[in-house]
């Protein structure tokens, strides 16, 4: 029921967003995303509200962490 | 490169499983808390490729399979006053007491619509104002502030119509309460992405310092769930816990302050009921005083009703790991997801429903 999927923002219009991931189209609303999303952000979506941007940089980051066979740095 | 895929890179998995493979040293327990992981292990054949001495448990991770019997016998007892029930789509089959659910209600002719955002519920009230709509609020921090935000937007445009169950409940409390069962043997907590997103990191610091559980907010991908476990073994080994964000790319570290401050204007922290757990303290939301011409359950003089448990069903010991599905005597004879004795078998994400699916 948590299920939330990561979906690209194409346009937005006040509070909602239109939304598409792998030619499926949605609206979302952005009422409770803690910080302002543009056209062409990734945004985690549940029950028609965007939750929040995915940060790239740190997706980046992590792959790379793993590529050179670093996992265990990822603790802190 | 598409960031998503590379979290399914196959090399990569293996690389980590790898790694899993020779830091194991003893049989780890660990366990999920999260419908979406339950369905993620099982899906992408994780579960399949760890050793054996790495033992999987799906907790209470499914709002759907924690409500109680007593909340299901209130929306049904809702149904009938002659109001819209607006519903996530989710609790449509959940048998309640005498394994009664929402589609038979409607056949009785109680009126139900299936919406997929609380959002829509209010619309569906705006467009008509002659009919009451209640909207069923269940979830967990992920969905609470959707339908509080959707609450608030009721309350500023004055809507006299819409009114909302909530039956809302919260992470930190029932791992606390897991955590502190004696009778619970949990060597590691994968927590949920999608609710940290929302709380963040700070609510599960107490599991590594009170309960010193190794505790990893993980994602969904296969990637994600590996290496997780290899982190929650590494801690194991070195005999120490800390919780650790291993889901950077979608949960900060203080979580979504806007989305709690619109959780927390609308709702107070209350004990809940849960489903095979009892009553946990804090563990719940209510609407707040301010909101009171929201709260289904006053205006329609709704209490949970007392109720008589289903019996045979294990959901309560599935859902602390106690015993998996197929130690349920009903599993798969009484209890098919067709005919589901209890929400575990439900809910897609539900323990028994994914051990009936993907069983190996
Ligand atoms: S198999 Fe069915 S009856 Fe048994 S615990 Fe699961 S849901 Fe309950």
């Amino acid at each position: 029921m948590c299920l939330a999927i990561p979906m690209e923002i194409k346009s937005i219009e006040d509070n909602v967003a239109r939304v598409e991931v792998g030619g499926v189209k949605s609206q979302v609303r952005l009422d409770i995303i803690d910080e302002p999303a543009e056209v062409g952000d990734f945004v985690i979506v549940h029950a028609g509200f965007a939750l929040r941007r995915i940060d790239r940089v740190e997706g980046l980051e992590t792959l790379k962490l793993f590529q050179e066979g670093l996992g265990l740095e990822l603790i802190k | 490169m598409n960031l998503l895929n590379k979290f399914k890179d196959p090399k990569l998995c293996l690389n980590i499983l790898e790694q899993i493979k020779s830091d194991l040293q003893e049989e780890f327990r660990f366990m999920e808390v999260c419908g979406t992981h339950t369905v993620a292990i099982f899906q992408s054949g994780i579960r399949s490729l760890l050793p054996e001495k790495i033992i999987h448990l799906s907790g209470p991770g499914c709002p759907v399979c924690v409500t109680h019997d007593r909340e299901i016998a209130a929306y049904l007892a809702l149904s009938e006053k002659n109001l819209v029930i607006a519903t996530f789509g989710d609790l449509i089959k959940v048998p309640g007491p005498g394994g009664k659910n929402l589609k038979m209600a409607q056949a009785e002719g109680a009126i139900i619509n299936i919406v997929y955002s609380a959002f829509d519920a209010l619309q569906m009230a705006m467009e008509n104002p002659d009919r009451k709509v209640v909207f069923l609020g269940v979830g967990f921090e992920t969905t609470a502030p959707t339908v509080a935000a959707v609450i608030k937007m009721a309350k500023e445009q004055e809507v006299r119509n819409f009114f909302v169950l909530t039956m809302h409940k919260l992470v930190p409390p029932a791992l606390k309460a897991l955590a502190a069962d004696k009778e619970i043997r949990v060597d590691g907590l994968l927590l949920p992405g999608h609710v940290s997103t929302i709380i963040g990191l700070e609510p599960y610091k107490f599991l590594a310092e009170e309960y010193n559980m190794p505790s990893v907010i993980g994602g969904f991908e296969p990637l994600d769930i590996l290496q997780s476990i290899l982190i929650m073994i590494r801690q194991k080994n070195e005999s120490r816990a800390v919780v650790v964000n291993n889901y950077k790319r979608v949960v900060s570290d203080q979580g979504n302050t806007r989305a709690m401050e619109v959780m927390h204007d609308v709702f107070e922290v209350s004990d809940a009921l849960w489903r095979g757990l009892g009553t946990i303290p804090d563990s719940g939301l209510v609407l707040r005083k301010e909101y009171s011409d929201f709260d289904a359950s006053l205006v329609f003089d709704q209490e949970l009703p007392e109720v008589e448990e289903v019996v045979g069903c294990k959901c309560g010991e599935v859902l602390k790991g106690l015993i998996s599905p197929d130690n349920c005597p009903l599993f798969d004879t009484r209890c098919t997801p067709a005919k589901p004795v209890g929400p575990c078998m439900v809910s897609t994400e539900g323990s028994c429903a994914a051990y009936h699916k993907y069983r190996l």
